[in-house]
């Protein structure tokens, strides 16, 4: 603390290192003064409306509070949570909510990355393409979820006229219980497989091209090329596209709540979609919250290994 | 299984271009990495296409079976209803956009006027555990919507600040600090401190120099961020759903929603709504194409 010097060579890229020694300490607690003046408004709406939100719904899940009934919250401790892993409703929840998120996430990246690689061997109208594969990305889940439920309606739906000039049966989409969950799984992918796009793009534009040039000196075929020069490359960057997107599909819940409203039946209830009605349209308040705390454990985990690759290709 | 996405949507074509002339050279070989990229596009852009096809049909030909491609009847009747109500004066959808402008504006400009500045410290300053409150700030925009409104629910009950503009542009602002931190951060890395440093060998305080030097580097970065900011709080709908409730205060994204309640769809109506909606957005994203991969990654990933 006395002594400005040592902590300088510590920390290389520090300002302090251009202060003369005379005023340094006054000028180091001023910034450290400034630093906390400027971090703490925004630290402090994220305690009010993330943190104490969250300790208040851990509080709620362990007892049998109802936003509706009112009255004094009786503990019951662990009751929701082993209740909530219990219930055989919940894991067909779970299930759903895996084939989705599997489904979508690996018909994403295999498209986006497709449509990465094509455009990236393009010499002529790389942003013209971009610009264009970009445009579902960027609309609202609403707006995309209402115009496919009208594209894919039984009746009037534009597919479905598709499919019948072509000679082919009526599909009712949204109202099968096996095809909903597929429709799902296609509107997701439609909105979603130029995210990936976007950064397999970059991380294909990333490549030197001198190792491309050095390996057709020595004749490598095009595949070996790709599997030893590009997917190497390009992978560590499309891990996190594809882990940021399982941690939104899993959060996911406007499209469901627009496209099919979890049905027909329950076949296309997402775990978010489950949470909402116990909460709002069941007012099982403390075990909504449990459930919502679960599912809160598992973005964590998800969040934990996103951004440790994230680190990792940081560092890189 | 890819292929079959691509049928769902797009009828013949992709058939055509798969397996003939595979080893044929390169000339080939591009002609069908062009038809490839051209079958896709078509496939990625029809829903688009089609939602702005269906806004300026008369409704006889959106209900028309088989579909009508080319030969329907253009009308703007549909964006006059979205905009004026039956019996002439605004429309509740009209309304519901002005709410979100007044939303999603104020939200942006709180959550900017917050995180550029911590952005900044964060930069600048060798704060505590720097790397762990990040880390952690970024985690907030993680979690799920449908868990956190939940307690935020009662919390503004409590409040009183269910169903005001209030309670959205608070919860927004939340949402929007941590990726305007972590968008900033990397902004603010790249201006060299030595500006700063320069500025306060002149006898600038840290602060002035900050608001001379380095500020004016950073407006284009800001503006970028900001765009994210507003499209995120703009297409936003769980808390705007769940948090409102009547017509005056309601955005956009449940009003729009909402004209597929009844028991008869106008589909019109709903096609010219989402246009109007989508519009602007898209816009805005042009403007900000040069951010993209920073901004649809919350910040995390740059080029």
């Amino acid at each position: 603390m006395s002594d400005p010097a040592p902590l300088t060579t510590d920390r290389p890229g520090q300002v302090a290192s251009a202060t003369p020694p005379a005023r340094g300490r006054s000028r180091r607690l001023s910034d450290r003064g400034l630093a906390v003046a400027f971090i703490s408004p925004a630290l402090l709406l994220l305690l009010a409306m993330s943190v104490f939100p969250l300790l208040w719904a851990l509080y709620l899940s362990f007892t049998d509070y109802s936003a509706t009934r009112g009255g004094p919250a009786h503990f019951l401790w662990f009751e929701n949570y082993t209740a909530i892993l219990a219930s055989a409703q919940v894991h067909l929840r779970a299930l759903t909510t895996l084939i989705y998120v599997v489904g979508a996430v690996a018909l994403q990246t295999v498209l986006g990355f497709t449509i990465a690689y094509l455009i990236s061997r393009r010499t002529h109208g790389r942003g013209l393409l971009t610009t264009l594969f970009l445009v579902p990305m960027m609309l609202s889940p609403v707006v995309v979820g209402l115009f496919w439920r009208f594209m894919l309606d039984a009746q009037f739906g534009v597919i479905n006229s598709m499919l019948g000039s072509l000679g082919l049966g009526q599909v009712e989409w949204l109202t099968r219980q096996r095809t909903a969950l597929i429709s799902l799984i296609v509107v997701d992918t439609w909105q979603w497989t130029p995210f990936i796009m976007l950064i397999a793009l970059a991380g294909l534009t990333a490549v030197p091209k001198y190792l491309y040039e050095a390996a057709s000196i020595d004749r490598a075929s095009e595949w070996f090329r790709f599997r030893t020069i590009t997917l190497p490359l390009v992978w560590p960057l499309l891990l996190i596209a594809v882990l940021f997107r399982a941690i939104e599909a899993f959060r996911l819940f406007d499209l469901v709540y627009i496209l099919t409203s979890g049905g027909p039946g329950v076949s296309t209830e997402t775990l978010s979609f489950h949470v909402y009605k116990v909460a709002f349209l069941g007012f099982n308040t403390g075990t909504a919250s449990a459930y919502g705390i679960l599912m809160v454990l598992v973005v964590i985990v998800l969040t934990q290994l996103y951004l440790r690759y994230l680190n990792k290709l940081k560092e890189d | 299984m890819a292929v079959s996405a691509h049928e769902a949507v797009s009828p013949g074509p992709v058939r055509d271009h798969t397996p003939p002339a595979r080893r044929s050279g390169g000339r080939g070989r591009s002609v069908l990495e062009v038809a490839l990229l051209t079958v896709l596009a078509v496939v990625m852009l029809f829903p688009v296409l089609w939602m702005i096809e269906t806004s300026i049909k008369e409704n006889r030909d959106v209900y028309a079976i088989p579909a009508k491609f080319f030969d329907f009847k253009v009308t703007l009747d549909h964006f006059r209803d979205v905009f004026v109500a039956s019996g002439g004066g605004p429309s509740t959808l009209s309304v519901s956009f002005l709410n979100s402008v007044v939303v999603a504006g104020v939200s942006t400009v709180l959550a900017t006027v917050l995180g550029v500045p911590a952005a900044w410290a964060y930069s600048r300053f060798g704060v505590k555990a720097k790397k762990d409150q990040l880390f952690f700030i970024l985690s907030t925009r993680f979690m799920p919507p449908v868990v956190v409104v939940i307690p935020i629910f009662l919390m503004y009950r409590q409040a009183g600040l269910i169903n005001t503009q209030l309670g959205l542009i608070l919860i927004y602002a939340a949402f929007n600090v941590p990726f305007t931190i972590w968008m900033m951060k990397g902004f603010v890395d790249e201006v060299p401190p030595e500006y700063e440093d320069a500025a306060m060998l002149d006898g600038y305080t840290r602060l002035q120099a900050f608001r001379r030097y380095t500020l004016p580097l950073l407006l284009p970065g800001i503006a970028a961020t900001a765009v994210f900011a507003l499209i995120f709080s703009w297409n936003e709908f769980v808390f705007a759903i769940f948090l409102t409730s009547s017509d005056n205060v309601r955005t956009a994204p449940p009003a729009i929603a909402g004209l597929i309640g009844g028991t008869t769809v106008d589909w019109g109506l709903v096609a010219a709504a989402s246009v109007v909606f989508a519009l602007p957005v898209l816009v805005f994203a042009y403007l900000v194409r040069k951010h993209l991969v920073a901004g649809v990654t919350l910040g995390a990933v740059r080029r």
